[in-house]
């Protein structure tokens, strides 16, 4: 969480450029989807950071910063991969990993807007211990009413889960995504080549490309 | 060693926003741009992306040519569009 008191507020999507100069003068720079949605909490700006063993930035964003050490920021960047509250279609999230985090925001945005369009998200991670925001996914799910959210367990899955491990397939997409004939806007995020799985799917059950929305992270930093 | 990216591209067009905005008014992400080698067309944030280099490389995701590059020096940014026919540029408003 970074309090950025002059923000000027940001879409659902958008990213954050994060770069840190070395002693002598090296820098590296990153980019992490921002995962709060503005204007709440205010004057802030939430990242979620998958730390990287071999990474140069994430080890010292999870690890070395602590509260009241200061980053240069920039942005909010990005106009591509964004959800605007107006866009009437209905939405299908699709995220890999931390590919949840600008997802996210969009689930939080729509929330803080009130608006009716109907989402639903597929968060495919490893095992249960690695979902990023179950408590709040499951009190969503609860309370906002047109959220679905299915899981995708690639290699363990919890108790009693009616499906052994899997990646993401034709079968998860077309059982709890939107029918093709809904029109919805699709998101989808995550490592690249979930991303051309995923988007290749879609595309192969008749959703129209120009509705399929797409960002790929390395997991090189 | 092969590094990750070296092989197949890791990030795509939506990494070169803070770049491109340093440069220009608009988002070129959100733009879309016309291959110079095939003639495809789509947002420039769908390029597949390097940036294992002094910059970043955007190339085509339809046939790999190089589309874009950017690279930064100290005191000023180069950026090449000799693979882009054209990039049109959705204004705001409208």
């Amino acid at each position: 969480m970074l309090d950025v008191p002059d923000w000027p507020g940001h879409l659902p999507g958008q990213h954050v450029d994060v770069r840190l100069t070395a002693e002598d003068g090296y820098r590296a720079q990153r980019s992490y989807s921002i995962a709060s949605a503005w204007p709440h909490p205010e004057g802030k700006v939430e990242l979620t950071v998958q730390r990287l063993d071999d990474g140069e930035v994430s080890p010292y964003l999870t690890d070395t910063v602590e509260a009241g050490d200061r980053i240069e920021l920039r942005g909010p960047v990005g106009g591509w991969f964004v959800w605007r509250d107006q866009q009437p279609a209905p939405v299908l999230l699709i995220g890999g990993g931390s590919g949840v985090v600008p997802l996210m925001a969009m689930v939080r945005a729509r929330a803080m807007a009130g608006t009716k369009q109907p989402f639903r998200l597929i968060y495919s991670v490893r095992t249960p211990e690695d979902l990023l925001y179950a408590d709040e996914l499951r009190r969503r799910v609860r309370d906002d009413a047109g959220l679905d959210v299915h899981y995708v367990y690639t290699r363990k899955t919890p108790d009693n889960w009616p499906a052994p491990p899997k990646r993401i397939d034709v079968a998860a997409l077309n059982t709890y995504g939107w029918p093709p004939d809904f029109a919805p806007d699709c998101f989808v995020c995550g490592p690249t080549t979930f991303v051309e799985t995923a988007a290749d799917i879609l595309v192969a059950l008749g959703h129209d490309p120009r509705r399929i929305r797409t960002e790929r992270f390395g997991g090189t930093s | 060693m092969t590094q990750p990216g070296e092989t197949g591209a890791a990030l795509d067009g939506n990494a070169m926003a803070g770049d491109l905005r340093e440069i220009f008014a608009v988002d070129v992400t959100a733009a879309r741009y016309m291959c110079a080698g095939c003639t495809h067309t789509d947002a420039v944030a769908t390029l597949m992306v390097w940036q294992h280099s002094p910059g970043l490389v955007a190339r085509c995701p339809h046939c790999s040519d190089v589309v874009l590059r950017v690279v930064r020096a100290p005191d000023r940014v180069y950026l090449d569009l000799r693979g882009s026919v054209r990039l049109e540029v959705p204004l705001e408003g409208s």
